[in-house]
């Protein structure tokens, strides 16, 4: 049995086909993405790509990135608490969050959400049986304001009430579990699955992607497929098939760097107290200004780019002339040796900053028992498998040297993995393993096992 | 254990954050003080040792708490709750309950004194060294009352 499973991106539409039975990718291709007319026609390019093979497939199932992907504002009460709890929601659901708000909602943050034009807005703030204050205030606002915003209301349970009375005759309105029920514990399942229920009946259509539903299912946006192939290759299925444990997966784009890590990451030692929120297992981040064309520029500002630049002997000047040039075309591929190397030392550089801000820090304190330490954030230190994914990656003849950026260096304040082994997700599948997870997680798990390869030197 | 709740039934148990301040690990009285304000009839939100204000006060403020209990055993109390009305006040939390109990100050100093230099800073009750669980239980469940009814009178 053969699934086509489609990745409809901005820029590129890819595809990948999959025998169930044999346990086996068939092929993968990619075309132009074409959502600006009808996105059947470049789904249709790449399939004929694939030729005969492609025939008689049970289903295509389709992810989808295209148009700025799924937009999304998060607003809760503290910055740290409920505001952080709904940020985690929301990118966990493969969102991207364009701006988180916390407090009240003044009417110049209103005119601020506005402008941001989301395609989701999540309203979150108190626990339950908590502060009903912020988040009454804010649902006024909201309906005063943005009347036609998509909205998803996860916070405090006694204040549902009176919202719905708030937000009577509100089109767009779906309620959900808090994010945070008691004070530091987080429920993100249920916004999660609103917010992909959202995407699938409202967000799918207004991009124009209605017209490939004859043809293909569209199930998700494409960072959830990669976050449920993710967690899939990390737990594996308990009583049948073991997976590989705890893990952290870069996938480096064109505009950003997306991190996601499966591991719990709780304090090792006794003398370390986590401090904020306890961030959960399975774990997205995605670095909205890293990437390696549209945002290349901002990596110049980072110390990790200049170390590694000092090291391997490139001039810094001709880094500069590099990502100008990339800015202007993000098309645009190396062409020379010297570009190739400007190129790795990029991604390298992306690398280390996305997994660096993924992962958790500590603070050092004292008091009279002696040493302490504070951690926010989660403890990756011991994590011995990071994984690349993402055309920069894959496609770079140096991947090793790209993923060493993940790897905790001397002085650096970050818990990152202290000594990993590195792997490569070798024909860019996480996408459509996490698709086809949906029909058979099985298959899906061990295709991954087949191609996710350690990276030897 | 007689529990007994400061409302009726019918309302949920009035929120507390409890909690051990600044660079203080003594953890165990923070335990029986969890315990006993819940089965007093409390919902304690337990941030346990080393506690900032700023830590208190979010947590106050997100869980809609009443009162904010501070503990302090290593005699810093005094430096590490400096502003601790008045951030209450900037957060927005004016009418929370703020207790504080514990080795307060080094030494040994007249009890009194201590008590009325953290009345000063904006602490509601203030209790020594070795005073029972169950007198800040009362007090507290006094003080809520109170409230209440002066609520009620406006």
């Amino acid at each position: 049995m053969k699934y086509l499973l489609a990745d409809i991106g901005s820029t590129f539409t890819k595809l990948c086909l999959a025998d169930v039975e044999q346990r086996t990718v068939l092929g993968t291709t990619i075309a132009p993405t074409t959502v600006k007319t009808d996105v059947n026609q470049g789904v249709e390019a790449a399939r004929q790509k694939l030729g005969k093979k492609a025939e008689d497939v049970e289903a295509t199932l389709a992810c989808s990135s295209a148009a700025g992907g799924l937009r999304m504002v998060a607003v809760g009460l503290i910055p740290n608490l409920t505001a952080e709890a709904a940020r985690l929601a929301a990118l966990g659901a493969g969102g991207k969050v364009v701006e988180t708000f916390s407090f009240l909602l003044t009417e110049a943050d209103l005119g601020r959400i506005r402008a941001l034009r989301p395609d989701i807005l999540l309203l979150s703030g108190g626990t339950d049986g908590g502060d009903v204050k912020h988040i009454l205030h804010n649902a006024r606002q909201i309906q005063n304001h943005l009347p036609d915003v998509p909205l998803i209301v996860a916070g405090n349970r006694s204040a549902h009430d009176e919202i719905r009375r708030i937000l009577d005759g509100r089109r767009e309105v779906w309620f959900v579990e808090n994010v945070m029920p008691d004070f530091k514990q987080l429920r993100l399942e249920p916004a999660r699955e609103a917010i992909r229920r959202v995407f699938l009946e409202r967000i799918v259509e207004a991009k124009g992607l209605t017209r490939l539903c004859d043809r293909a299912r569209i199930l998700m946006p494409t960072p959830e497929a990669v976050f449920k192939a993710a967690v899939l290759l990390s737990k594996g299925i308990p009583n049948s098939e073991k997976g590989m444990g705890e893990l952290l997966i870069v996938d480096i784009g064109g505009a950003t760097t997306d991190v996601y890590s499966c591991a719990e990451g709780a304090p090792a030692l006794a003398t370390v107290r986590q401090r904020g929120l306890r961030e959960p297992c399975e774990k997205r981040t995605v670095e909205a200004d890293i990437g390696m064309r549209h945002t290349a520029s901002h990596l110049l500002e980072e110390p990790a780019l200049k170390e590694i630049i000092r090291e391997n002997g490139a001039e810094w000047e001709e880094m500069q002339t590099w990502t100008q040039t990339l800015t202007g075309n993000p098309g645009r591929l190396p062409q020379s040796e010297k570009e190739q190397a400007m190129d790795t030392a990029l991604a390298s550089a992306a690398c280390e900053v996305a997994v660096g801000r993924h992962c958790g820090r500590w603070e050092e304190a004292f008091c009279p028992d002696g040493r302490f330490y504070f951690q926010d954030g989660k403890d990756l230190s011991n994590v011995r498998r990071v994984i690349g994914s993402g055309g920069p990656i894959v496609n770079s003849k140096t991947p090793r040297a790209i993923l060493a950026g993940a790897k905790k260096k001397d002085g650096e304040p970050a818990l990152k993995p202290r000594d990993p082994n590195y792997y490569l997700d070798t024909q860019y599948l996480l996408w459509a393993m996490g698709l086809l997870a949906e029909v058979d997680r099985a298959a899906a798990l061990e295709i991954m096992k087949k191609n996710i390869l350690p990276l030897t030197k | 254990m007689k529990t007994e709740t400061p409302n009726d039934s019918s309302t949920p148990p009035p929120t507390i954050v409890l909690g051990v301040i600044g660079a203080d690990c003594h953890a165990v009285g923070n335990r029986i003080l969890e315990r006993l304000f819940k089965d007093g009839g409390f919902k304690v939100v337990n941030l346990g040792v080393m506690v900032s204000q700023e830590e208190f006060i979010s947590a106050a403020i997100e869980t809609g708490a009443r009162a904010i209990l501070v503990s302090s055993l290593y005699g810093h109390g005094e430096m590490d709750c400096q502003g601790f009305r008045e951030k209450c006040s900037e957060a927005g939390l004016d009418e929370i309950l703020l207790y504080i109990g514990g080795n307060l100050v080094v030494g040994k100093t007249d009890f009194s004194l201590v008590r009325e230099k953290f009345l000063k800073m904006g602490f509601d009750q203030v209790f020594p060294p070795g005073a029972a669980p169950e007198e800040g239980i009362a007090a507290l469940k006094e003080d809520l009352a109170r409230r209440i009814v002066a609520k009620a009178g406006n």
